[in-house]
């Protein structure tokens, strides 16, 4: 199914997007999307939406199994609070990527902005993880409580893999940065742990997926030092009230 | 939230209002219609060198009250009323009026006029200047940009420098005078977010000579400028460092000759420092500035494609008018995009 966003305001394609997907499409292509906020927005099941344009912020807010795929750079707050599905974005995607996104993975193939991961969380099964070939700005994983955060810093030799105040408040999941980071780069609560040949594997299986989306050699990327971050503690008020 | 455009082209080309128009309709969503407006530079070439003050009035009496201390103070060369159609959506607060005007005397000029306007904002009741620059204006009001626009036939000049702002007040009254772009002589300032600084530099402007009479706080940003780069002659490059200054610890990290100068700068600017979540753009006769707070709380992107520089709170608004700009990017925070006349 094809659709035309060309002067559409956001509410009227959402509710083509929607209408759509009550009758049983599985395959949407949008084409002349420009700024239309909220696309995929709550949406459910097993349907696949293809973005020909800039989709607007909070692309993918709450959705839950669908997969988009961007063929652009994206807007602030993709995937916000996200329960599960895909986001592929083939640009760069700006601020707040993943906010409190609860499971599912979004894969960035440029840079990606600031506060990336914010207190996402992870459940049991549910596990979020994102995933950037470029760089990432500063508080990436700021008070993040759960999944995993990649960044590969793949685009730019010249930028800064990483801003500064890495992982601020961080008391659960794990970050990882293809590259060096100084540990005054850390925020208050995050520290470095060693990368080891689990992690190694770990982030092998991790970044397959990645790397079939955008023409990646797992091998190559692996093939480089690694920084971990971790939280100090995953309860670092746990004795306010007792002590 | 708000939402922020501004399109300058490098070679002084003029375009059409509808451009911008396009730009700031593109982020309608950020926009409540308590407040929009723009600011075009090159609008009048026939009075390019009188500074035309664009005055908001409430009543008649207020604008012979204002015309009698024009009088006393200035050559009036023209006024007239700024050409506006009626429309349903913005019911009129105020008569707006033009008047373009010469400094008795060239020595200082600017400064006359900044006081001329201090006086007029201050002392007369139902009087406010919404800009004062030369050969060029700002259109504002209450209400959506695209009725803005239409209220003030904004389609109908032609500019080499646009600005846009859509409102979405959450701190301070939408009223005319209210509304953005803020200016003073040919500075114009539109911003998304808030200053918490507010206090501070508003008493620090005062010491200056500046009187905060709008009721909002993006206004001290204006006069920051024209007392930073017009007074006391700073580049907008060092201005940028006083105003969104890197952080102590990052200050303490840098080789010694430059830690010297930043933490001089951030010192003797303490007071003038802005703090808060923000994005703002800035121009003036000669340049545009893009301009974010230190840890980035709002968003700004900016885009070149041959002559044009393009800034806006978003990707999707520049694409609008620009669908394949040669290169886009997220400014950093605290990091200054400048895109000055004649630099092609």
């Amino acid at each position: 199914m094809i659709m035309d966003a060309k002067g559409l305001h956001y509410k009227a394609l959402n509710k083509l997007i929607e209408d759509a997907i009550n009758n049983s499409a599985k395959k949407i292509k949008i084409t002349n999307v420009n700024g239309q906020r909220y696309i995929g927005g709550g949406i459910k099941g097993n349907v696949e939406i293809e973005i020909h344009g800039t989709p607007g912020d909070d692309l993918g807010s709450f959705m839950d199994g669908p997969t988009i795929t961007v063929y652009n750079d994206a807007q602030d707050g993709i995937g916000n609070t996200m329960n599960s599905g895909k986001i592929i974005v083939h640009g760069d995607a700006r601020d707040i990527v993943g906010h409190s996104m609860r499971g599912g993975k979004i894969f960035v193939n440029g840079d990606v902005g600031y506060r990336v991961g914010i207190h996402m969380k992870e459940y049991k099964e549910n596990f979020p993880v994102i995933i950037a070939a470029g760089s990432a700005g500063d508080f990436l994983g700021e008070y993040m409580a759960g999944g995993r955060i990649v960044v590969l810093g793949m685009k730019d030799s010249d930028s800064e893999i990483v801003g500064d105040w890495i992982a601020t408040g961080i008391h659960g999941g794990m970050i990882y940065i293809r590259g060096k980071v100084e540990e005054h780069k850390l925020g208050v609560a995050a520290k470095i742990a060693e990368f080891s040949q689990e992690d190694r594997k770990y982030l092998r299986n991790l970044l397959k997926e990645f790397c079939k989306t955008f023409g990646y050699n797992v091998k190559k990327i692996l093939d480089a030092e690694f920084t971990k971050i971790t939280p100090m503690t995953h309860r670092p008020y746990g004795k306010m009230y007792t002590e | 939230m708000c939402g922020l455009g501004g399109i300058l082209n490098r070679r002084g080309k003029r375009i059409s209002g509808k451009e911008i128009i396009a730009v700031a309709n593109a982020m309608e969503p950020r926009y409540d219609g308590r407040g929009g407006g723009f600011a075009a530079y090159g609008i009048y070439p026939k009075y390019k060198d009188y500074f035309a003050l664009h005055v908001f009035l409430d009543d008649e009496e207020a604008r012979k009250k204002t015309e009698e201390y024009l009088k006393e103070r200035v050559e009036i060369k023209k006024d007239e009323e700024v050409p506006t159609r009626n429309i349903k959506e913005i019911p009129r607060q105020h008569i707006t009026w033009r008047y373009f005007v010469d400094a008795p005397e060239k020595f200082k000029e600017e400064d006359y006029i900044v006081e001329t306007v201090m006086h007029i904002n201050d002392c007369i009741e139902g009087a406010y200047v919404a800009s004062s620059g030369k050969n060029m204006g700002v259109f504002k009001a209450t209400g959506m940009p695209c009725n803005v626009a239409r209220l003030f036939k904004v389609e109908d000049y032609k500019a080499y420098c646009w600005v846009s702002h859509g409102r979405f007040p959450t701190n301070t009254p939408g009223w005319w005078g209210g509304a953005h772009p803020f200016n003073i002589l040919d500075w114009s300032v539109v911003h998304n977010g808030e200053i918490s600084s507010y206090g501070t530099n508003r008493r620090y402007l005062e010491t200056h000579g500046y009187k905060c009479r709008l009721l909002t706080d993006t206004e001290v940003v204006a006069y920051l400028f024209d007392l930073l780069v017009r007074k006391q002659g700073l580049s907008v490059e060092t201005t940028a460092i006083a105003l969104t200054p890197p952080f102590w610890k990052h200050i303490d990290r840098m080789p010694e000759e430059k830690r010297k100068i930043y933490a001089a700068l951030r010192m003797t600017y303490a007071p003038a420092m802005l703090n808060g979540p923000f994005g703002i753009i800035v121009a003036n006769r000669n340049m545009m500035i893009g301009l974010n707070d230190r840890i980035k709380l709002r968003p700004l992107i900016a885009a070149e494609n041959g002559d044009f520089t393009y800034i806006a709170s978003e990707e999707a608004a520049i694409r609008e008018v620009c669908p394949k700009p040669e290169k886009i990017w997220a400014p950093k925070a605290g990091s200054p995009v400048i895109a000055r006349l004649n630099e092609v």
